[in-house]
């Protein structure tokens, strides 16, 4: 009988923790600050989560080098969402009412984070979101440190249009069926009939998650592209739906000096999969490459290869975004002397930090970045060549101009508004945060 | 990965005539112009793209020997600057095993070059487009005839009006006709972007007829031109007739689209066909039977960097072994203890196919492995421009009809295959005539497992190789083996073909999600009117 009890006990014991709550933790809570990581490291999306998950362990461990944050040591809580977007939820909740953490750095396809948004506004939570996304959003609770469309869709249609970038008269847009895609291709269709391409100069394409017979399409991209105009594609395509589709390009014998194709999802990780032997002069449109030079840059990729223990991994943009979110919280954190999420809030108001390209990020009041927007060219080792870069840094807009229902919106998380979809011609806040 | 044999192979080509070329300059060049062509080659390490571009034009207007190395070398990516040298323009050689960095001017040797030392020039689209011209213009005189016909057609893409006396030059020295053929096209392209309203109309007549993209381009720029209405109306007419031949071709397109999606499926499939339509296992892991058959190649890739281009005869026999024994190993462990219960099968298996996913994520990481195409299934074979055949989809077309005629031959005339048809047609009867059921069993189910390895190696040159591959392949699978009758292997080849065919043509009008719905419904009406699929087993067996 007291076997079957001891045995009772370390079975409890070990579920406590493994779901995180370790015993010593309620004596250890006085000297550790912990924070919650929220990536998928099973399911499909695990190929691109379990990346930004190390990237903020990497983090946490270079500051409790440093000290820590407020003489505190900080600790890691990572849980697995496991790509399932219910799951997210109950995760989120588990961090923030279980683990009581401070801020959680996390999520990745927009589904996942419209699935922990009511979460984080009922406990008051503190996100960071470092994906690009499609905008049409902004939460008092989270921190969007990826690109919003007019600092990427936007910015890579006028390369194209522009002289240097080919100017391109007919366009192709091509995305995964979801909700990014058709957002992001919503506003480039509107901003395109408004720069005066017409209607019948742009072919609108999604296919399924994880599509893999791209001949048709590939295809038709070519006849489409043989009427005269120069033409481009505008890829929203995402996760490893690419590789296919651009081996297809290749196999098919589209060059990119005959249709180039601009990415949005596509980054220095994806590329790590596939021989770019035939991609050379294939766009991307990012804030970050890892080829950008600067000093900080060098030493970021340097520590990345050392943590992760291996030469051939990559850098790419949400890895970026995950340390300016971080750093930028951390700052806030020290500002405000608290890890309360009201005060630490208010401190992220026009905060910045230097990022890894050599300019300086700003977090907004309508809680999007300043960052500069940069066009690269994929090379045949698998990186991206810069060429092009918008002078300075561009204003994140949570609201996207160019769709009527939207044009009227701003977000600002600052008195008087403090809303997050106040519209200017009525004077309201819809009141409704997300 | 490719860059060390190319410019292995391209750089003795580029020294020769390098110093030829040098040769030839010293004997030949005045002072000025060679002044003239150095301030050229110095605005190629400039920063703005616009720079570079007149540079490229000058070098071609220059008549200098040396721009056909140097402008070749910028198109690949082989031209530096040197940063410990002033910034001199250099290709980097191999020599004595060292690299060497040598002058482009003057083809002097500026000794061995530390890695970074060189920092590579850039070009971007536009550039890239310029150059292809260029470098056409500069090859309508080489000494192969290919490359000729290639640079005739590198200047019809792109005809500026630099080009023009330099093709008109070219033909009344070509003597090869396919060469003058082709120079002819470029030159009515020339002059329908340049020349004056009587020449236009007559290029439009030439061109009209062809079916060369390229041409359709310089067509289309024509018709949609409005200050000359003569000019458009008869453009747009030569188009109307081509899009006329083009259908044709099109419809040919579809259907070859339609059969290698086909092929791909009873690929997947054909494993099935064998676990499930044979044995009765409803095997939710065969998925991931394509999977370590995927990663099979990987490995073996991994283990034979050298011979990439073998590689796949090597994977195809390692994954037939591996998901083989996998599967024998599967059988004999779980599903032997399941015979009978459909149900637990269907979990248990299930359960399998998460371990498995999870196993290689452990392994190999959840991120995706590259698997290397080979050279030789990279590429297309073009019958004219509105019709082109991939090489990967020819090659694994042939493959798959190869994989089954060999099933096919096994499950006929061998005699495990009589002893597999024995017992899955009565295994009571079977076993009182000597076989052993049991060892029959696992032999089957490894069998149908090593042939969806095989699938998944297949799989590999198309897809992407990652702990997921087998969840996007197992309900087509299913639906294959299901819609073309289950037990039979016919019915499947007949079953993937037609869902494949299916799929494609109704893509152009749906898009791909709505075409891959309507099969779906499809399939689950022709179920409802016959249960068994297409080709339906009768008899005892079926029955019991």
């Amino acid at each position: 009988m007291k076997n079957m009890m001891n045995r009772v006990m370390k079975g409890a014991a070990a579920t406590a923790l493994a779901m995180g709550v370790s015993v010593g933790a309620a004596q250890a809570q006085d000297d550790t600050i912990k924070i919650g990581v929220l990536h998928s490291l099973s399911g499909t999306m695990a190929i691109s989560e379990t990346t930004l998950k190390d990237t903020v362990l990497m983090l946490v461990d270079e500051q409790n080098k440093k000290g820590g944050l407020l003489g505190k040591k900080l600790e890691a809580v990572v849980v697995d969402p496991a790509s399932d977007w219910p799951l997210f939820a109950e995760k989120a909740r588990e961090l923030l009412e279980v683990n009581k953490v401070a801020a959680v750095f996390g999520c990745w396809t927009s589904v996942s984070r419209k699935s922990v948004l009511p979460v984080f506004e009922e406990l008051n939570g503190m996100l960071f979101y470092p994906v690009q996304y499609e905008g049409e959003e902004s939460s008092k609770n989270v921190f969007y440190t990826g690109a919003a469309p007019n600092q990427q869709a936007i910015p890579a249609v006028d390369y194209l249009m522009s002289e240097e970038g080919g100017s391109v008269k007919r366009f192709v847009l091509a995305g995964t069926d979801y909700v990014y895609p058709r957002t992001t291709n919503k506003i480039l269709e509107q901003y395109l009939l408004d720069k005066g391409i017409p209607a019948e100069d742009i072919m609108i394409n999604y296919t399924p998650f994880g599509h893999s017979d791209w001949q048709t399409i590939v295809s038709d991209i070519k006849a489409f592209g043989s009427a005269g105009k120069k033409t481009a594609v505008v890829s929203t395509i995402n996760g490893d739906a690419n590789v296919p589709f651009y081996k297809e390009l290749g196999n098919q014998g589209i060059a990119s000096s005959d249709i180039p194709v601009v990415a949005f999802s596509v980054g220095e990780e994806e590329l790590s999969g596939i021989d770019t032997g035939p991609l050379v002069g294939h766009l991307a449109a990012w804030n970050y490459f890892m080829s950008a030079e600067s000093p900080v840059n060098d030493e970021f990729i340097e520590k990345w290869q050392a943590f992760i223990g291996s030469e051939d991994r990559v850098t790419n943009d949400p890895m970026e975004a995950t340390y300016i979110g971080f750093n930028m919280w951390v700052k806030a954190v020290e500002a405000a002397g608290t890890t309360d999420v009201d005060m630490v809030r208010d401190e992220m108001n026009g905060i910045t930090y230097p990022n890894l390209t050599g300019g300086i990020a700003v977090m907004n009041t309508n809680h999007h970045l300043t960052k500069p927007v940069l066009i690269g060219e994929i090379q045949d080792d698998g990186q991206f060549q810069i060429v092009w870069s918008t002078p300075k840094g561009v204003i994140g807009d949570a609201w996207t101009d160019f769709l009527p229902e939207s044009k009227n919106l701003v977000a600002d998380w600052t008195a008087p508004i403090s809303c997050g979809n106040f519209n200017i011609t009525t004077g309201k806040c819809s009141g409704q945060n997300y | 990965m490719l860059r060390i044999p190319v410019s292995l192979r391209a750089r003795p080509v580029i020294l020769a005539f390098l110093a030829l070329s040098f040769l030839l300059d010293l004997l030949s060049a005045t002072p000025s112009r060679a002044d003239d062509f150095e301030t050229s080659v110095a605005k190629l390490n400039d920063q703005s793209f616009t720079v570079k571009e007149e540079a490229v034009l000058e070098l071609v207007q220059s008549g200098d020997d040396r721009a056909l190395a140097i402008l070749s070398a910028l198109q690949d990516g082989e031209l530096f600057s040197h940063k410990k040298q002033n910034n001199v323009i250099v290709f980097s050689q191999e020599i004595d095993g060292a690299p060497h960095a040598i002058d482009v001017l003057t083809a002097a040797d500026l000794g061995e070059h530390g890695k970074r030392d060189l920092k590579k020039i850039t070009i971007n689209n536009k550039l890239r487009g310029a150059l292809k011209a260029a470098l056409g213009a500069l090859r309508l005189y080489s000494k192969d005839p290919d490359t000729r016909i290639a640079a005739a057609k590198a200047v019809l893409a792109n005809p500026s009006p630099e080009a023009l006396p330099l093709v008109v030059e070219a033909i009344e020295k070509e003597q090869d006709d396919a060469v003058r053929e082709a120079l002819d096209m470029a030159q009515a392209a020339l002059l329908l972007t340049n020349g004056d309203a009587e020449e236009r109309l007559a290029a439009v007549g030439m061109l009209s007829g062809s079916m060369d993209p390229d041409v359709w381009q310089v067509l289309g720029r024509a018709a949609g031109q409005e200050a000359d209405a003569d000019l458009a109306a008869a453009a747009q007419a030569a188009l109307a007739s081509i899009e006329n031949q083009k259908s044709v071709y099109n419809l040919l397109e579809t259907l070859f689209f339609g059969v290698s999606l086909g092929a791909v499926l009873l690929l997947a499939a054909v494993g099935l066909a064998i676990t499930f339509g044979v044995m009765g296992v409803i095997n939710m892991a065969h998925g991931e039977m394509l999977m370590l058959g995927a990663y099979t190649t990987f490995v073996v890739q991994q283990l034979m960097p050298n011979a990439i281009e073998y590689s796949l005869f090597v994977a195809v026999p390692a994954a037939f072994i591996v998901t083989g024994l996998v599967g024998i190993a599967i059988e004999r462990s779980i599903i032997r203890l399941l015979y009978g219960r459909p149900l637990e099968t269907l979990l248990a298996t299930f359960g399998i196919s998460l371990f498995l996913q999870q196993a290689v994520r452990s392994i190999f990481s959840p991120l995706n492995q590259p698997v290397t195409t080979p050279d030789w299934m990279s590429g297309f074979y073009a019958v004219n421009g509105a019709l082109s055949l991939t090489y990967n989809r020819l090659y694994i077309i042939v493959f798959c009809i190869l994989v089954f005629l060999a099933l096919l031959a096994v499950l006929k005339r061998t005699p495990l295959g009589l002893q597999m048809r024995a017992v899955t047609q009565n295994r009571a009867m079977a076993s009182s005539m000597g076989i052993r059921t049991g060892r029959v069993d696992a032999l089957t189910f490894g069998l149908g497992s090593g042939i969806a390895g095989i699938g998944g190696v297949a799989l590999s040159q198309l897809t992407n190789v990652g702990p997921n591959l087998g969840q996007a392949y197992i309900v087509d699978s299913f639906m294959v083996v299901v819609f073309g009758g289950v037990g039979n292997l016919w019915g499947t080849l007949v079953g993937a073909l037609t869902l494949g065919v299916a799929n494609k043509f109704m893509e152009p009008w749906t898009g791909a999600v709505v075409a891959k719905i309507l099969v779906l419904v499809f399939i689950i009406l022709f179920i409802q009117r016959r249960p068994r699929g297409l080709f339906a087993l009768k008899g005892r067996a079926v029955e019991s």
